[in-house]
């Protein structure tokens, strides 16, 4: 790996609390690792900190709650070492490549626009993760919002995206953007749950594993009720319509049916693992049934199926904020194991144990607040699945019936789904889906939308960057 | 020519064609049509390489007057798709304009102008004032151009896999997934085709239309031409208005660039990185940084639109640019179509009609002997020439 003699170079991809918890024990450890911060400052989604002139406004406590401490302990502990890191905000990682005598290059656009490439021995991939989204007639509409967006707009810009937001959709983060938004002046129309109470019960052994995470979702369900606030549980948001004052919301469940009328609307199915970086790099992926996502396969310790990269985080499968930083502590350490550089094996094992009550109560949220998955074979024909290209669920089986894809990359090609500029990010799953349901194959079978550069949209290179620079 | 046909065998030949790309799939379509009993067999997917991800254009504009008849058959083709394979697969015919940022290219444009005229191609020479008062996006440092109408453009991922679903459903066989491993001449005439998840199959003539591979698979049989694989590089930009209508090139093949019918900007220019073992190719970074930036300094319009994906295909070229196509001396019934050296998706469909020809009839309407297998070999130059 690289050059023995001299500092191992290590990169990091993504300021959460993942990439934050490795860059700090990888600066402690004398390193300077470079890290890339797609956005402005660090913390990740989950620590989303608002500019400066709005940081009075928004404090920790209102911003995250009962996770404020956790929150402060995170920024404070990483600032005490930002001097011996190379911290790149506001780099956007694009394309990432082995290079041909060990070790990957790095391709970037800064701040400013700028194309950069950065060469390193090792890199540590935490990327974090996405909305997931279950299409339905109408989201596609001014005034729909995904979950995680709204929870943005709130975190990073002390605005609301209505003032009676209809909240739908499943997974831990529907009950905590309700909350956050009634408790900071909003007054959420509904709160629409497509997980049942059933599934939550089945689910509470394994939730058990971390019994405040647990209660404090349902004392925020409970409160949004004391509030007056409607929380329907097993139902589905079915349709979203414009009408002349705001947003109404179709929805239905086994024993009834209705409409709620708000000011806008936010959707959201859990979240999903964004890995686009690894899939580059050929890091090897298996579909997990559990989850129903393809993830890429790695090591307790966050070694992926290519030596020298890592992975932590919401990255390697949902496992939130917590686990986040553990996994990027620990990757870290497996890192400087790995290179002989120093090691520090009861950490790991504490480390190891943690996370792995963490996946307990994972498993936990994945069979309380399943992905509808079932829903996505009856998508009404009108659904628009590829928002980016406008292929509707009605094309897609129009496709699916006339080429027979083999996989959904297949389907991509014959139908466009995928092909806009979220890159199928959104869509993917969707689309291999209606494949799976409709020609009755695997999810193993269909496969996954394969990752290409540029992993986001860039304005192009206005500096030619030559082979071998490094910056 | 050899032929099956010419062998005065009453029943139609059993074909063979290695290869799903635009060249197999439009031979076995009008192989089938004649009612030929017609294999293809495919490693991979049908249009899974460089048919399925090239640059999409169809033109006879600047094309080597040995190869404008095939290109102008295969123009013929494209306009009938949609009654033929019951698709258009998106083509258009916007006109395709050839750019010269010199008068050397300029000259080669005005040269180019009398073949054109001559194949009773609608050729039009611009200068500079007519060009920026027609193309007023264009760069201004351009010193003309030549216009060719009739040209345009198709969408390359749907046309092999059309081609072979109107194959298929004239009788054909499309194996996917199946790679071939072995060809054997059987004693009594004709061959056996052998390979990895498909039954050994029997046919009386063999096309090698097996792309960036033909030249290793068809050895064997006569495959001389010296032949290198590149990996063109593409890119595609977010959709835009659309106001580009022609195709775009420059004279020294530096870029080349369509909108498509969505406003995509789709462009290309430049090679990506072959991987050792030549399977595989990537995007490659120079040529990342280097190709958008001459598309903006061709179009300044374009600058700020976002580039959403770049991709790269192999193909095989030949020394002289030309396919090779036809028969080796010594090797009758092996009938070998690749090398197409970049021009193999707007000629395919000539090819396809062409090579159907060949084999029922054993001859085609069209001269191949500046496409014929054995003109790189020096040493043994078949008497059939």
């Amino acid at each position: 790996m690289g050059n023995e003699t001299e500092t191992p170079r290590i990169a990091i991809v993504g300021g959460g609390p993942a990439g934050m918890r490795a860059a700090g024990l990888l600066a402690a450890a004398g390193l300077r690792p470079v890290l890339f911060n797609e956005a402005p400052e660090p913390g990740g989604q989950i620590y989303r900190r608002p500019p400066p002139p709005l940081r009075t406004v928004l404090s920790p406590a209102r911003l995250y709650g009962p996770d404020a401490v956790r929150a402060m302990a995170l920024h404070s502990d990483f600032e005490a070492v930002a001097d011996r890191i190379d911290h790149r905000s506001g780099t956007l990682v694009w394309n990432i490549m082995k290079q041909e005598h060990g070790g990957f290059r790095l391709l970037h656009q800064d701040a400013d626009g700028g194309q950069g490439a950065h060469n390193c021995d090792a890199v540590i991939l935490a990327t974090g993760a996405m909305d997931r989204i279950l299409p339905m007639p109408g989201w596609t509409l001014p005034g729909v919002w995904s979950m995680g967006g709204a929870q943005v707009m709130l975190k990073g810009q002390a605005s609301l995206v209505g003032r009676r937001p209809v909240f739908a959709g499943s997974g831990p983060l529907l009950y905590l953007v309700a909350w956050q938004y009634a408790k900071e002046g909003g007054r959420p129309a509904a709160v629409i749950d497509a997980s049942t109470f059933a599934a939550k019960l089945r689910a509470a052994p394994m939730l058990a594993a971390r019994p405040a995470v647990a209660l404090r979702g349902l004392a925020m369900a409970a409160a949004l009720r004391l509030r007056g606030i409607p929380v329907i549980e097993g139902a589905h948001a079915d349709r979203i319509e414009a009408t002349d004052t705001g947003m109404r919301v179709h929805w239905s469940s086994s024993t009834s049916s209705g409409q709620i009328d708000g000011d806008a609307v936010a959707i959201g199915h859990g979240l999903k693992s964004e890995q686009q970086l690894a899939e580059l790099l050929g890091c090897r992926s298996r579909h997990n049934a559990e989850s129903g996502q393809w993830l890429i396969e790695t090591d307790p310790e966050g070694r992926t199926s290519v030596a020298g990269a890592y992975l932590a985080g919401d990255m390697a499968g949902i496992r939130g904020g917590h686990a986040a930083e553990f996994a990027g502590e620990l990757a870290a350490w497996a890192l400087l194991a790995d290179l002989k550089h120093r090691d520090n094996a009861s950490r790991r094992a504490v480390l190891r144990r943690k996370l792995s009550r963490q996946d307990r109560f994972r498993r936990g949220l994945e069979q309380a607040f399943p992905f509808p998955q079932h829903r996505i074979a009856s998508l009404p024909d009108e659904t628009i699945v590829c928002r980016c290209e406008g292929i509707s669920a009605s094309a897609l089986r129009r496709a699916i019936t006339d080429w027979q894809p083999a996989d959904v990359n297949r389907l991509k090609a014959m139908s466009r789904c995928g092909m806009g500029r979220c890159q199928g990010r959104l869509c993917g799953q969707i689309a291999a889906g209606l494949l799976t349901a409709q020609l009755g194959r695997t999810p193993g079978d269909v496969g996954h939308l394969r990752a290409q550069a540029p992993i986001k949209p860039i304005p192009g290179s206005q500096l030619i960057v030559e082979k071998g620079a490094v910056e | 020519m050899n032929s099956f046909a010419m062998h005065g065998h009453a029943r139609l030949p059993r074909v063979c064609i290695i290869g799903a790309g635009i060249v197999g799939t439009a031979t076995a379509f009008f192989l089938a049509r004649s009612g030929c009993d017609v294999t293809i067999v495919e490693r991979g997917t049908v249009g899974g390489q460089a048919s399925g991800v090239n640059f999409g254009g169809v033109r006879c504009h600047g094309r080597d007057p040995s190869e404008l008849p095939l290109a102008m058959r295969s123009r013929t083709i494209w306009n009938r798709l949609a009654e033929l394979i019951g698709h258009d697969c998106d083509f258009e015919a916007p006109g395709h304009l050839k750019i010269a940022r010199s008068s050397a290219e300029m000259d080669t444009l005005t040269r180019w102008f009398d073949i054109g005229r001559a194949h009773d191609l609608d050729v039009e020479l611009l200068d500079r004032t007519q060009l920026m008062r027609r193309f007023p996006w264009l760069a201004s440092d351009i010193v003309g151009a030549s216009l060719c109408k009739g040209d345009g453009f198709a969408n390359p991922r749907l046309v092999a896999p059309t081609f072979a679903r109107a194959a298929r459903a004239l009788g054909a066989s499309v194996l996917e997934g199946s790679a071939v491993t072995a060809i054997d001449r059987l004693q009594g005439g004709g061959f056996r085709v052998s390979g990895a998840n498909f039954n050994a199959l029997e046919a009386d003539v063999v096309v090698n239309a097996a792309g960036a591979w033909a030249a290793s698979l068809g050895l064997p049989f006569g495959a001389a031409a010296p032949t290198v694989t590149r990996a063109p590089q593409m890119f595609v930009t977010e959709p835009t208005a659309r106001f580009i209508g022609p195709v775009l090139g420059l004279v020294s093949g530096d870029i080349y660039l369509r909108q498509s019918v969505r406003g995509n900007v789709i462009f290309g220019g430049g090679q990506g990185h072959i991987d050792p073992g030549g399977i595989r190719s990537h995007p490659d970074e120079t040529t990342f940084a280097r190709t958008p930036a001459l598309m903006r300094n061709l179009i300044p319009a374009l600058t700020h639109t976002a580039l959403l994906r770049s991709w790269t295909g192999l193909e095989a070229n030949t020394p002289d640019g030309l396919p090779v196509i036809g028969t080796s001396a010594g090797h009758d019934g092996f009938i070998h179509a690749y090398g197409f050296s970049g021009h193999g998706f707007a000629t395919g469909p000539g090819v396809g009609e062409t090579l159907s020809e060949l084999i029922l009839r054993g001859q085609s309407r069209i001269d191949l002997t500046s496409f014929h297998p054995d003109r790189f070999n020096t040493i043994a130059r078949p008497a059939a020439l």
